[in-house]
């Protein structure tokens, strides 16, 4: 028997597959699909502390093997989410992993005490990453004292663990990994996307409204391995991977970098089962490689 | 909705740059007309997003494309016995009301009134399929509004053949007096077919999902709200999102 199920602060996974924020909704499209019950838990979409209707359109553009996004934080803000969606998320055993983001220090603060309140939410995932806003976000991310001053902020505003989920777009991401580690992080996730561009080439301008976007899809995961694997070794807290996943063995892939659980996102709008997928296929894949559970997997890579 | 490999039938250019692919596939069995499937093109990371030309008997199902870039070309060469992995039917299509109505199409707008104009006409309704290009070279399908029994009327821009002009001309030069109309085709003739008529608009836009989730399609309402064209259209009412 494979044993599949991780504990992680404030999340016990049945299995290590979490839908990544922002790709997901808040399940009611998947829910369409398949029980999300299945799934060991789930980032849900980004709550800011007012509605925003985002970034204009195009949004979306195809790279090679990716994909650029600039979606900019869409979401009814978080009275809403906890009005109509967690309610409704509360029918599916999986763990809710709600996603925070504000344009300042404060608006993290006042999000995440809304949120205390609700038994549906098990740990807070503070994006101090997102390439597509202009304020906080990624301002936050990529400043290792004002990552650790946000991360302190939420961590004495919140009454459940936090996650803060880090930029890859700096130039040493170990360094943030630490800084928010001292300031009292329960865990890390990493990577959020790339900072990318497309032009079209009959207009010259750029194919996203919003200029830039944020690359995801499997081309980034090379990137996102490494910096799991470097922030790895140097934290003690818990990692959950993200990025370019597509299978059970992409999974393997980052817990043997030192991951303890991962995200999945773009290939959920590829594959809509893609997380049933890589759930069912998991055992067979760990048993391949001579495991016997998720945790025996986790860090295989390091200090070798 | 559902995930399924289809098998391609034929693949062949019907005018410039334009494609229809016959698939033998049970995804789209009970699709409606105006729905759309999401295509997964062999090598390419999304999907392509390509509306229902016609349901055929037999498990078939037709789309026609443009090739407007790499992934289409690709698939505009693949070949009979090839197969392509479908995700669909998504989206609300046009509804099947009863009354007689216009149909308006620009270009690779045109596919999806064709199944739209054969449930009109096995309903008995009036159908008028109002067809515009930009020139002969792009012209497709217009026989086969003529056999489903629609009166047909052709523009282009550059006047090559039928009316000179665009579909607006079009109509007006028919002297046709829409009740409801059904138009597919890009934004600035969407545009003047929502200025001049009332009815429904079948929207194109770039998505990555195609089922509601990533909000990377959305559109805004005149109240100043949001709806997703993959989810909460293709197919709006005039009037209710802000083109």
């Amino acid at each position: 028997m494979i044993d599949l199920h991780v504990d992680l602060p404030g999340l016990h996974l049945k299995n290590p597959i979490i839908p990544a924020s922002g790709c997901f909704g808040f399940g009611r499209e998947f829910a369409e699909l398949y029980d999300l019950s299945r799934l060991g838990g789930i980032a849900i979409k980004s709550a800011t502390p007012e509605e925003r209707f985002g970034n204009p359109t195009p949004r979306i553009a195809e790279t090679p093997m990716g994909m650029l996004n600039a979606i900019g934080l869409q979401n009814h803000g978080v009275d809403y989410i906890i009005e109509n969606e967690l309610p409704w998320l509360a029918q599916f055993d999986t763990e809710i992993l709600a996603n925070v983001t504000a344009s300042t220090e404060e608006g993290y603060a006042e999000v995440i005490r809304k949120l205390n309140h609700s038994d549906v939410v098990k740990a807070y995932e503070l994006n101090i990453s997102c390439p597509n806003v202009k304020h906080g976000g990624a301002a936050l991310g990529i400043d290792p004292v004002l990552a650790a001053s946000v991360t302190r902020l939420a961590k004495s505003a919140a009454e459940k663990p936090v996650y803060v989920k880090l930029s890859p777009n700096v130039t040493n991401i170990v360094e943030i990994a630490r800084a928010v580690e001292d300031a009292g992080a329960d865990g890390l996730v990493l990577i959020n996307t790339l900072l990318g561009m497309r032009l079209d080439l009959r207009t010259a301008r750029p194919v996203l409204a919003n200029t830039t976007g944020g690359l995801s899809g499997p081309a980034i995961k090379p990137i996102a391995v490494r910096m799991v694997y470097q922030c790895a070794k140097a934290v003690n807290i818990p990692i959950i991977g993200v990025g370019g996943i597509r299978t059970a063995e992409d999974v393997l892939e980052f817990l043997y970098a030192g991951a303890s659980a991962v995200e999945v996102g773009a290939q959920n709008f590829v594959d809509p089962y893609a997380c049933i997928h890589i759930i069912d296929d998991l055992p067979d894949t760990l048993q391949k490689y001579g495991l016997s559970s998720v945790k025996e997997a986790t860090g295989r890579s390091l200090n070798l | 909705m559902k995930r399924g490999t289809a098998i391609i039938l034929s693949n062949t250019m019907i005018a410039e740059d334009t494609y229809e692919m016959i698939l033998k596939t049970e995804v789209t069995d009970d699709a409606d007309c105006g729905q759309f499937v999401q295509v997964q093109v062999p090598g390419y990371y999304l999907r392509r997003p390509i509306s229902i030309h016609r349901i055929l008997p037999d498990h078939q199902l037709s789309l026609i494309y443009k090739v407007v870039g790499d992934g289409t070309r690709v698939m505009s060469e693949m070949a009979e016995g090839e197969a392509l992995d479908l995700f669909g039917p998504l989206g609300h299509g046009f509804p099947v009301l009863e009354e007689d109505v216009v149909l308006i199409g620009g270009g690779v707008g045109v596919p999806p009134l064709a199944e739209t104009a054969a449930r009109y006409r096995s309903k008995g309704r009036n159908v008028t399929a109002v067809l515009g290009f930009n020139n002969t070279a792009a012209v497709f399908g217009t026989e086969e509004f003529r056999e489903l029994g629609c009166n047909v009327i052709v523009a282009t821009m550059d006047g090559s053949l039928g009316i000179h002009g665009t579909v607006i001309d079009a109509i007006k030069e028919a002297g046709i007096h829409p009740g409801t109309v059904l138009a597919c085709g890009p934004l600035p003739m969407l545009r003047a077919v929502a200025e001049n008529y009332n009815g429904y608009l079948s929207l194109e836009a770039r998505m990555a999902c195609g089922i509601g989730a990533c909000m990377g399609c959305v559109v805004k309402t005149p109240d100043g709200g949001s709806l997703r064209v993959c989810k909460d259209g293709p197919v709006f009412r005039t009037g209710e999102v802000v083109l």
